[in-house]
């Protein structure tokens, strides 16, 4: 055995983990949880809930399994007699002044106080006659209240704003059970990570006010998917409720988030909820558009395609996912081509204590995804080369009145896979209802050329399907064809034949955290 | 001399020696007194043995714990590049403790002295004083002491002479208990929130400003400089009781007895002597309760157990209680110890500093249930239950503050119930409006 591993038994397990790793860790890799509310992995920790006491055989006293490291030969009893006991009363004493008032509360159902509670709490309380504290709510920042009757003092949210945004606006206030989370007086809780500390709460006392009272924990339909806000790729679970997206949280990815999203990601959902969208493959007759089934107009892409000759623009969406933009690129194959991928800009937001995260200028999720797939940052340019096209495709691109007006004057063929209708898309031979990110399985790439899947988080709306799928069936030629991608991940495995980064590479080499690729290198070789 | 009384003949004074003497205070005057021999002394030896002679002499902890004091300076890293401090704790906010405050009022250069010498051992080029807020007497007489051992050449860039740098800073708290408690005092000194924090990495790995520091008391260090002069083997040889508590000690003596003050006895020194003989026992009529031997943080001893208790570490622990600070809480037959203890508990409920769930939540809760006994209100059930959550606030915590809290909730429990009945079966008056 390596010197720098020790081995513990923590519950009958014996593990065998690094040096200085803390029992809580240890434990969570012997598949055992120590209960716990103020350690979190990212953050500082002060061993202040004593929650995580844990019977350390040969030590005379429980130990906070947080701050105390693994030893060799070390054996830790997490359901002993002994710490039981010591967490039921924690447990006690923490709710003598908590509220209950679960009913109401937006953290019921995914309340750390209520699942542990529930596990292994008292059945009845023992401070029945007194007096609970009361403070009432109080109004932290533009998204965030604080309701300190339920706060359990666990101080996350004091030490990610101390130690991680690195702006301590937030303190604990007064002493014993007076004490409080306070804040700094005339500053509002408004840094561009703030809404973290809505996550990191393991009660329902930091609530965001955009989720107030939305929906209950056990409503929400959770699912796994990637920050569509800027090129930093943070990993987030979309939370559905009836089909209706309420809320985006952080999901951990050590390398490229850890815990935490920024607020602007955090709030950008709302459109992947709009209810006007195209639902039906519309064709061009004269003036009008006539809803077709896809047969029809994919057959008529087809057409379209193989009846034109010359130049070729492609305007696309920065949130188009890889696949999709890579099957698209690939229907032009063989002309001039002009793609270009939309990257509205804003401003940088890093978070001070971690280097490589930020919210960053470029919002456009799969910047570096289309760059490596063969399309520009050019845009205007793009735009301009729409007046000698001879084919245009726009993938779902947001356009400005200015641009929608030198589509609408396009002298060459004009064929939208849109979320959306607008007024420049009147003279398009072609209108394809394409789904969302939300919508679709598919994979976005990071600036540091992670590749990451997202997964389909509600249905699509009408005859919607992701572009990937549109251009996948184009390229298959007319009729019924086994080589057409029928999922995201066939899609994924097309793109290596074309583009050598990403030879060899398939959806189960991506896991979890993504895969990082290595340009010029098929990623088959060096996964 | 001796403040406010006159030595007694019983005492055995070193520290207490020049209480009352306002000529002491001074630079020229500590002088005449011997001052300062011990600093020169020590000067001339290597740092280890300073330490070894510490070591050696027995010297334990005057703050409340006991820890050998030369062991606690062996800990500092040696030659390790980085700047150690000394941190002197001059927060004495126990309940019934003020000799500390005694000692930087009447000998301030005796404290500066062990200061110095302390800090040289450990390699300390700077000794921070933490004073207590509420010390603005001792802080003006620190003030001007400091000021004068610099302008003396005690302190500062050469030390006496020998080329060594030894800063002092005076640093004032703001009146929080839970800054007397080391590691919350480093927290306070590093001008954040004065909360305790977890051990390890204890002080002399990572300690103010994450610096090796050794953290002493005032007393404590008082005593160095006179270890150096005279010799381990005089320290050492001070006993009455355990030979592992040599020494003297200064127990402030308060409550119900005739001569309340400081007393400078040597360790093992019978309990009962100093209550009845140096403190002039009872007022008349009146016969012993209880006594809280060292501070209010330790168990309540029943006049049975004061009987034959000599008072030094082993022994007052063997008695059931602590030694701890020496501050020594005497209470007759008059008291009620349901309602001190009530005050007890209100006193740890307001200064915890709410960090860990046990003691921010227990002790407001047990103080709440004492409030109801003392009101009529409680029920036969709540004794169980005061020694239930004491149970649960027991060793369990960052800091003792909330053990502080069990252990006179405990012992009166243990030794008094009879009292506690009675306000729960009604034969007792209530002593609180109900709440």
């Amino acid at each position: 055995m390596a010197d720098d591993l020790v081995t513990v038994t923590i519950e009958g397990i014996q593990i065998a983990v690094p040096k200085g790793t803390m029992i809580i860790e240890a434990a969570k890799q012997a598949g055992v949880l120590v209960p716990h509310y103020c350690y979190h992995p990212s953050l500082p920790a002060p061993a202040v809930c004593r929650m995580c006491l844990v019977e350390v055989e040969k030590q005379p006293k429980l130990a906070p399994a947080c701050v105390t490291a693994v030893a060799d030969g070390q054996v830790v009893h997490i359901g002993s007699e002994k710490a039981k006991a010591a967490r039921q009363s924690v447990l006690e004493f923490l709710l003598i002044n908590h509220p209950l008032d679960c009913p109401i509360c937006d953290q019921a159902g995914e309340c750390e106080l209520q699942d542990y509670v529930f596990q292994e709490g008292r059945s009845g309380t023992r401070y029945a006659e007194y007096a609970k504290r009361y403070s009432p709510v109080e109004d932290f920042g533009p998204d965030i209240l604080y309701v300190p009757n339920r706060c359990i003092l666990c101080t996350r949210c004091v030490r990610f704003m101390e130690s991680v945004a690195q702006d301590p606006i937030l303190n604990v206030s007064e002493r014993g059970d007076r004490a409080y989370i306070g804040i700094a007086e005339d500053q509002p809780l408004d840094h561009p990570w703030s809404g973290n500390v809505v996550d990191l709460c393991p009660v329902g006392s930091l609530l965001s006010k955009d989720f107030l009272h939305k929906a209950r924990a056990w409503d929400l339909d959770k699912t796994a998917s990637v920050c569509p806000g800027c090129t930093q790729g943070c990993n987030i679970t979309i939370d559905t409720r009836d089909d209706v997206v309420v809320r985006l949280r952080p999901r951990p990815n050590l390398e490229v988030n850890r815990h935490f999203i920024c607020d602007h990601g955090r709030m950008n959902y709302r459109w992947m909820n709009r209810g006007d969208r195209i639902e039906a493959p519309l064709v061009r007759d004269g003036a009008r558009h006539l809803a077709t089934d896809w047969d029809t107009a994919l057959d008529r892409f087809g057409e379209i395609l193989r009846g034109t000759r010359g130049s070729a623009v492609i305007l696309a969406s920065g949130r188009a996912s890889t696949e999709s933009l890579g099957l698209i690129r690939r229907l032009v194959e063989g002309r001039d081509v002009t793609a270009a991928v939309q990257v509205p800009l804003g401003d940088e937001a890093p978070l001070a204590s971690l280097p490589n995260l930020a919210l960053r200028r470029e919002r456009a999720p799969n910047l570096a995804g289309a760059e490596l797939l063969g399309y520009g940052r050019d845009w205007s340019g793009a735009v301009a080369a729409v007046g000698s096209a001879a084919v245009v495709i726009v993938l779902d691109a947001e356009l400005s009145p200015e641009e929608q007006a030198s589509l609408a004057s396009a002298p060459g063929i004009v064929v939208l896979l849109g979320t959306v209708p607008y007024d420049g898309i009147r003279n398009a031979a072609l209108l394809l209802p394409v789904t969302t990110m939300a919508e679709e399985n598919g994979t976005y790439v990071n600036r540091d050329l992670r590749v990451q899947r997202y997964n389909q988080a509600r249905s699509q709306p009408g005859m919607a399907r992701p572009a990937w799928w549109v251009a996948g069936e184009v390229l298959a030629g007319p009729g019924p064809d086994a080589d057409a991608p029928a999922t995201a991940a066939q899609a994924f495995a097309m793109l290596g034949e074309t583009w050598d980064t990403f030879g060899g590479l398939s959806y189960a080499d991506l896991g979890f955290t993504g895969h990082v690729l290595k340009p010029g290198t098929p990623a088959g070789a060096t996964r | 001399m001796g403040f406010p009384h006159p030595s007694h003949p019983r005492e055995t004074v070193v520290l207490s020696e020049h209480f009352g003497e306002a000529a002491a205070r001074s630079y020229q005057g500590w002088i005449e007194r011997g001052g300062y021999a011990g600093l020169r002394q020590a000067l001339a030896m290597a740092p280890d043995e300073v330490t070894n002679v510490v070591k050696e002499s027995g010297l334990r902890g005057r703050g409340g714990a006991g820890f050998p004091t030369g062991l606690k300076w062996s800990f500092m890293p040696k030659a390790d590049g980085k700047p150690h401090y000394l941190v002197c704790n001059a927060d004495e906010s126990e309940p019934g403790t003020f000799k500390d405050r005694e000692i930087m009022r009447w000998t301030p250069h005796a404290l500066i002295e062990g200061c110095a010498i302390a800090s040289y051992a450990i390699g300390a080029e700077t000794c921070y004083i933490y004073i207590r807020g509420e010390f603005t007497e001792p802080l003006r007489i620190m003030e001007t002491a400091v000021a004068e051992a610099y302008a003396s050449g005690a302190l500062g860039g050469n030390v006496l002479g020998s080329g060594r740098r030894i800063e002092m800073v005076l640093h004032r708290g703001a009146g929080a208990y839970i800054c007397g408690e080391e590691t919350g005092l480093m927290s306070s000194l590093e001008g954040k929130r004065g909360n305790p924090r977890s051990k390890p990495p204890f002080p002399a790995q990572a300690g103010v400003f994450g610096m090796p520091t050794t953290v002493n008391n005032v007393e404590t260090l008082a005593a160095v400089p006179h270890i150096i002069v005279r010799g381990a083997g005089w320290y050492k040889g001070l006993v009455m009781g355990s030979p592992k508590s040599p020494g003297t000690k200064l127990i402030s003596v308060c409550g119900h007895v005739q001569k309340p003050g400081n007393y400078e006895i040597t360790l093992g020194f019978p309990m009962k002597d100093l209550v009845f003989e140096l403190a002039g026992g009872m007022r008349p009529g009146r016969s012993l309760k209880a006594v809280i031997p060292g501070g209010s943080s330790v168990p309540i001893m029943s006049a049975a157990e004061v009987e034959d208790c000599p008072t030094d570490y082993e022994n007052i622990q063997a008695n059931g209680s602590m030694l701890g600070s020496g501050g020594m809480i005497v209470m007759d037959d008059s008291t009620d110890l349901v309602y001190q203890i009530w005050r007890l508990a209100k006193f740890y409920a307001h200064e915890s500093c709410a960090q860990c769930t046990q003691c921010r939540e227990g002790t407001a809760w047990t103080t709440k249930v004492l409030e109801r006994i003392l009101a009529g209100k409680g029920k036969t059930e709540d004794l169980d239950l005061l020694l239930d959550l004491s149970e649960n606030m027991t060793g369990k915590t960052i800091c003792v503050l909330s053990d502080s809290c069990a252990a006179p909730v405990v012992s009166g429990i243990q030794k008094f119930r009879s009292e506690f009945e009675a306000y729960i079966s009604k034969a007792q008056k209530p002593a609180l409006v109900a709440v």
